[in-house]
């Protein structure tokens, strides 16, 4: 593991904020009445796309040379395919654990499956950039001595935060403060949106401050 | 020894919470009583005739009315210097300029122009400052306290004589525009209402501007004699804003509009009456007692000029109370009731020779003033003032108690720890208590039960804490009197805070299932951070073979998500029965929680009974289930054999009352007393049942199916009835195996009957699963009564709570580990856990922690007539609304018991794998026995330490929740919800605290119960067979499918077939 590593992880980062600060300032200048708050759903989608777009990019970029041992393009389409199953899969599945953890069942399924979607990109879309649609590599990242490189180790800290963030996110919902930001799911998808900001910013920091302890075994 | 001494141990920590909540309530909660006397017109208030009499006039009651018609102007929270002038007129100091100066500028205009018409007072609120209590003071004319013992808790209506039921009485009609509060207070009272909700406090002008719409139309329509506006808007503006806000101005200038725009409307017959409930803090809350919150105004206007004569005073009041009331000071009342009769005389006599009697006046006047004052005084004496040495006490006593269980429950986990030094902190109670309680019978002073216990508690904490601190702190750091890990402190820290904010506590059914599912989901994740989920087999894929499983998987990963994924469908299923707490709007209850005979429609009612039934039959073969997969439901024993017949016949009893309960009022007319009567009948049986089980239960508690036999049991032969030749090779080798087989069997027999010194063996089935079998047939019982004490549809949820404690039990037993010889511990998240479900259940089963939520239609079950406020009754409704506490307290001795329960599974799945079957058969006694329970009372020692780890576990966790609801009730006792929302929180978590500590004492008892009797039986067994004068040894054998089958193998070898899974091993007896 190298500095150049560690900076390489920042950058991409950095990048990744970058296009989440982009999606709240950039849909201003072509809709009328843009607002994270009012037109909630729609910064949804618009900050969903950007996340998805630039982890896409980070992973063209960074690992086009690594893969390019397998370049067949059926192999190619049936694992874009396969993602886009894994994605929508994730999707459901945060939907349903959001039911499960008490969201309303038939009313606003949009609200909350547009949550789930945004969770998911922030959780799901990473782990396939990275680890691909392989389930038992997302399994083995996220138990106990499972990384296997500082990319990996830091998904795992973004993604916690991802969690961490959204379930942090629930507690303003029952408070009687009145404001417009405490509906369901808008809390929510901000302390999505922040634990995955802070997840970003925390894991170069963290692995950089750790780097004589982190040993990965087949790096 | 040990039992006792933790039994005493614990019961001695729940007397310390006990007399920490006593004392703190005792500081907190103002009581008083409720008097039901009305006065009536044709009864005068003293003796002999009013000298102000009515003299016949029409609507004249005591006395003439001096004004026809009255407008009262309710400004909620209309602070005194909110009347005062814009520039303070304090010599000496500058003028200085607030928002609210001022602005009711009418009062001073007509007070400057018509002095004699016009009357601003200070007047005095009492405390709790709260708009429904300052209400009822206002109406009643007493003074304004939390708990009005005595009437019904279900609704908030006076029921004490009020101004409002004698104006009806006397045929006025009252018309009422503004604060639905009112409502509450006196429903149907007014002939006409325009209510509107209080609830929000962000709004300041709807309440406002609904009643200006009504005001000058009914004003001007002549339909009243008695009008009553109460505006809000002041009061949330203070809420929203606090008094120095401009918004304050606004709402002040509003209501001076009001006022002038009233004052020009009035008629010569009318006297408006403007006054504030209350005052408001610099902040802009109310609630407590301080100065500026004490502080209203009080404004009269007449057109006609005011007070001609002086008002007269009664003390008929306190007359009438102290006549029920015990707590006032004798020697007060005594000097009261002196100087009333002395100032009575004094007025007679004034009255009898009025001619020149300036000063005799004025020295009535004095001494009616100093009676009032001195009632009052004793009055806020007895009930209105909080006690804060009494409540900072009783908080400080709870968090020591917490403390203190932490400290024990620490030290209990380690292997060298003793039990007698338990017993001398309950010596020390009772020697405190005793000479407490001598020192002031000989002193002569009187004696409070709640000081003289919490000395004891005191006194008995102290000098333990004290040592466990030295114990402790001499060896460890302090940052390990934490020892949960953090995420499972994190969620206890969120529940601990959860407390003390009124909208978390209004949204805790929702916040409790919310906690749960997190740590539910949090232990799925541990397990498979751990490596324990998912076998690894999965983990290791071709690439990545480095990866080696912490420990032994004992559990299938598919199984523990499997679990985890149902236990999360239970906990939101159950979330469905949910009732909502009175004050949000925006929510409706769930309509299953009405019973079913106030359903309409014949259909839909037979389907949800048909339904009901279902869920009692599934409840039934889920109990019965999983006694015979541990194979309890073999044995001969009384309890079994009550499970076997009694249940079912509690599940017909309760099904047919339901039907007769649901559709009583279809019975034909011949029927209907023999309807009524079952209607009485049935409960009861079904309750006498459950009883009588219970009683069966402790009386035999060991459910082991026992079966002696001399020498090897015999193996089992089966000879098919075998006609003809054989047809094939197949029936050959079918065959002669099995004469073989019987062939030496005869032999065998014949050849001990000659030796007839073969070891005497003993099998016993179930002994594995002696304890839980026991708890689970206890709950049960207990669930049996309960549920019919509850509405017909929340039996769904009575079956979803056993569903969700048994997955939850599964999931919590695959992490944790069993350590074989030492002690055993019961990690925290297994105890929070099982604590948020209690909590969660309680929201679930349609409870709030409200008093008009209460279940109030438990009292008549099985009752024929309907009673008054009976113990009986206050128990049934009790045990409705504490039912969830009940079950999971009595149950969490099953924390304990369920990993050893599962061990019987992890062997199971390592032996029936397809291709090991022939080397099961060729050696399967190799493979160790799961010793499951047996291993508890292995080790006697440690099973008592761990069942008093438990309990103080799960004290603990109970305890900081009543220390956080006591907390939040002291800290905001000036808050606007206190008395809404904190009070009644802190009474049922106090409540449900005594009863859940009750329970988890039964339950602990029950498990040392059984555990006696399992003694008692092996002793029996012993000394039988040694009478016998034979070498014994003893099978037990643990899971039950081998007792389907009916006999365990003592001497595998000679049998050709595989064993059972979980059958049989051998249990040393050392007698």
């Amino acid at each position: 593991m190298k500095d150049t590593d560690i900076k390489r992880l920042l950058y991409a980062h950095l990048l990744c904020i970058f296009s989440i600060i982009l999606s709240i300032f950039i849909p201003s200048f072509f809709l009328e009445n843009f607002s994270i708050l009012e037109t909630h759903l729609t910064w949804l989608c618009i900050c969903s796309v950007f996340v998805t777009a630039v982890n896409l990019i980070l992973y063209l970029v960074v690992k086009s040379n690594v893969s390019s041992k397998r370049s067949s393009l059926s192999y190619k389409v049936t694992r874009f395919l396969k993602c886009c199953i894994y994605l929508l899969m994730s999707c459901f599945s945060f939907h349903v654990i959001f039911v499960l953890y008490g969201a309303p069942l038939i009313e606003l399924v949009l609200e909350t499956f547009l949550l789930a979607v945004i969770l998911s990109t922030f959780t799901t879309v990473p782990c396939l950039c990275l680890l691909g649609p392989n389930f038992k590599a997302w399994l083995r990242v996220f138990s106990r001595n499972g990384v296997t490189s500082i990319w990996e180790n830091s998904l795992q800290i973004t993604t916690i935060s991802s969690f961490i963030g959204t379930w942090l996110g629930a507690f303003p919902i029952p408070l009687d403060w009145g404001r417009p930001w405490q509906e369901w799911p808008i809390s929510c998808t901000l302390g999505a949106t922040f634990g995955y900001v802070a997840g970003l910013v925390i894991s170069p920091l963290w692995i950089y401050w750790n780097r004589k302890k982190l040993t990965y075994k087949s790096n | 020894m040990q039992k006792i001494s933790v039994l005493l141990f614990l019961a001695w920590i729940g007397f310390l919470f006990y007399a920490g909540i006593a004392l703190f309530t005792s500081g907190f909660l103002l009581t008083r009583l409720e008097l039901n006397n009305h006065s009536s017109c044709q009864e005068p208030p003293g003796p002999g005739s009013l000298p102000w009499g009515s003299r016949g006039e029409p609507g004249a009651c005591w006395m003439a009315s001096r004004f026809r018609r009255l407008v009262l102007v309710v400004i909620d929270a209309l602070r005194f210097d909110f009347a005062k002038p814009k520039l303070s007129q304090v010599s000496g100091e500058p003028p200085v300029s607030l928002p609210f100066l001022g602005k009711l500028s009418s009062f001073q205009k007509i007070l400057e122009i018509q002095p004699h018409h016009a009357r601003l007072y200070q007047s005095k609120a009492d405390p709790p400052t709260t708009t429904m209590q300052r209400i009822k003071a206002l109406t009643t004319g007493s003074l304004p306290t939390f708990v009005d013992a005595g009437s019904n808790f279900a609704s908030y209506a006076v029921a004490e004589d009020n101004l409002i039921k004698q104006l009806t009485n006397t045929g006025r009609r009252v018309v009422f525009m503004g604060d639905e509060t009112w409502n509450d207070l006196f429903p149907g009272a007014f002939s006409q209402a325009f209510f509107f909700s209080s609830f929000d406090v962000r709004d300041l002008h709807t309440v406002d501007n609904g009643i200006l719409e009504h005001l000058h139309p009914t004003m001007d329509s002549g339909e009243w004699d008695v009008l009553i506006f109460h505006f809000l808007g002041v009061d949330h503006c203070g809420h929203k804003h606090g008094p120095h806000h401009p918004e304050m101005a606004k709402k002040l200038s509003q209501m001076d509009q009001v006022i002038q725009g009233l004052v020009e409307r009035l008629e010569n017959d009318t006297l408006l009456v403007v006054t504030g409930d209350h005052g408001m803090t610099t902040s802009g809350n109310h609630g407590g007692d301080s100065e500026l919150e004490n502080s209203a105004a009080l404004f009269l206007y007449s057109p006609t000029a005011l007070f001609p004569s002086a008002p007269p005073e009664v003390s008929r009041f306190l007359r009438t109370y102290s006549a029920v009331a015990q707590d006032l000071q004798v020697k007060e009342l005594h000097r009261l009731q002196n100087l009333f009769s002395k100032a009575s005389a004094d007025y007679q006599q004034l009255l009898q020779s009025p001619q020149g009697a300036e000063a005799a006046l004025q020295t009535v006047i004095t001494e009616l003033q100093q009676f009032l004052r001195g009632v009052r005084a004793m009055c806020i004496e007895s009930w209105a003032r909080f006690s804060l040495v009494r409540m900072a006490a009783g908080a400080a006593l709870l968090a020591a108690t917490c403390f203190l269980c932490l400290l024990v429950s620490q030290s209990a986990a380690s292997p060298g720890f003793y039990f007698r030094p338990l017993l001398i902190p309950v010596v020390w109670g009772l020697t405190g208590a005793m000479v407490c309680a001598g020192l002031l019978a000989a002193t002569g002073l009187k004696l409070d039960l709640v000081v003289l216990g919490a000395m004891a508690a005191v006194g008995s904490l102290l000098p333990c804490l004290w040592k466990a601190w030295i114990g402790w702190g001499s060896k460890k750091p302090l940052t390990a009197l934490l020892p949960m890990p953090e995420p499972v402190l994190l969620l206890l820290l969120i529940r601990f805070a959860g407390f003390f904010s009124d909208s978390f506590v209004i949204a805790e059914a929702r916040a409790a299932p919310f906690l749960l599912v997190s740590l539910v989901l949090l232990l799925v994740a541990q397990l498979h951070w751990e490596g324990k989920l998912l076998p690894p087999k999965l983990l290791t894929g071709p690439r990545f073979g480095f990866l080696t499983p912490t420990g032994p998987s004992r559990h299938n990963g598919l199984h523990a998500l499997g679990l985890g994924g149902g236990l999360l469908l239970c906990i939101r299923v159950s979330g469905l029965f949910h009732r909502c707490p009175e004050e949000t709007p925006a929510c409706s209850s769930s309509p299953w929680l009405s019973p079913l005979a106030s359903m309409v429609g014949g259909r839909a009612k037979n389907l949800w009974y048909g339904a009901c039934v279902g869920v009692l039959v599934t409840l039934l073969a889920v109990v019965r289930l999983w006694l015979r997969h541990y194979g309890n439901l073999k044995s001969p024993e009384p309890p079994v054999l009550f499970v076997r017949w009694g249940l079912p016949l509690m599940v017909l009893g309760t099904a047919a009352y339901w039907a007769l309960a649901s559709g009583a009022d279809e019975a034909p007319p011949r029927l209907r007393a023999l309807v009524a009567g079952a209607l009485v009948m049935l409960p009861r049986a079904v309750a006498g049942l459950a009883a009588s089980g219970l009683v069966l239960l402790l009386w035999r508690p060991v459910t082991v199916l026992v079966k002696a036999s001399t020498g090897a049991p015999r193996t089992r032969t089966i000879l098919t009835p075998f006609s003809g030749p054989p047809t094939s090779q197949a029936d050959l080798d079918y065959v002669v195996p099995q004469i073989y087989r019987h062939m030496q069997e005869e032999f065998r027999g014949r050849l001990e009957r000659t030796k007839s010194q073969g070891p005497l063996t003993v099998a016993a089935y179930q002994l594995g699963s002696v304890y839980s079998a026991a708890m689970v047939t206890a709950l049960t019982f207990l669930a049996f009564p309960l549920l019919l004490l509850h509405a017909e549809r929340i039996s769904f949820v009575f079956l979803l709570l056993f569903l969700q404690s048994f997955l939850l039990l599964h999931l919590l037993a695959a992490g944790i580990p069993i350590t074989t010889p030492g002690p055993f511990t019961v990690p925290w998240q297994a105890v929070s856990a099982w604590a948020f479900m209690a909590t969660q259940t309680f929201y679930s089963t349609g409870h709030q922690p409200v008093f008009p939520a209460i279940h109030w239609h438990a009292a008549f079950v099985g009752v024929s007539e309907v009673p008054g406020f009976t113990w009986l009754s206050a128990l049934m409704v009790g045990a409705n609304t504490f039912a969830s506490h009940l079950l999971f307290a009595v149950g969490c001795p099953l924390l304990l018991l369920w990993p050893f329960l599962c061990e019987s599974q992890g062997p199971r799945k390592r032996r029936q794998p397809p291709g090991n079957e022939a080397e099961a058969r060729v050696r399967p006694e190799e493979e160790e026995e799961p010793l499951m329970e047996m291993r508890l009372r292995d080790a006697p020692h440690h099973f008592n330490a761990a069942l008093l780890q438990l309990g103080l576990k799960y004290l603990f966790v109970l305890g900081i929740q009543i220390l956080a609801s006591a907390l939040a009730a002291s800290i905001l006792r000036r808050h606007l919800m206190v008395w809404k929302v904190f009070a009644p929180k802190f009474i049922f978590e106090a409540i449900g605290f005594i009863v859940s500590s009750v329970g988890l004492c039964l339950g602990i008892a029950l498990v040392m119960r059984v555990d006696g009797a399992v003694s008692s039986w092996f002793r029996q067994l012993v000394l039988s067979h040694q009478r016998a004068g034979e070498q014994s040894s003893l099978v037990y054998t643990g899971a039950g499918s081998s007792a389907r089958e009916a006999q365990p193998h003592l001497l595998p070898s000679c049998s050709q077939e595989p064993l059972a899974p979980g059958t049989s091993s051998f249990y040393n007896l050392k007698p």
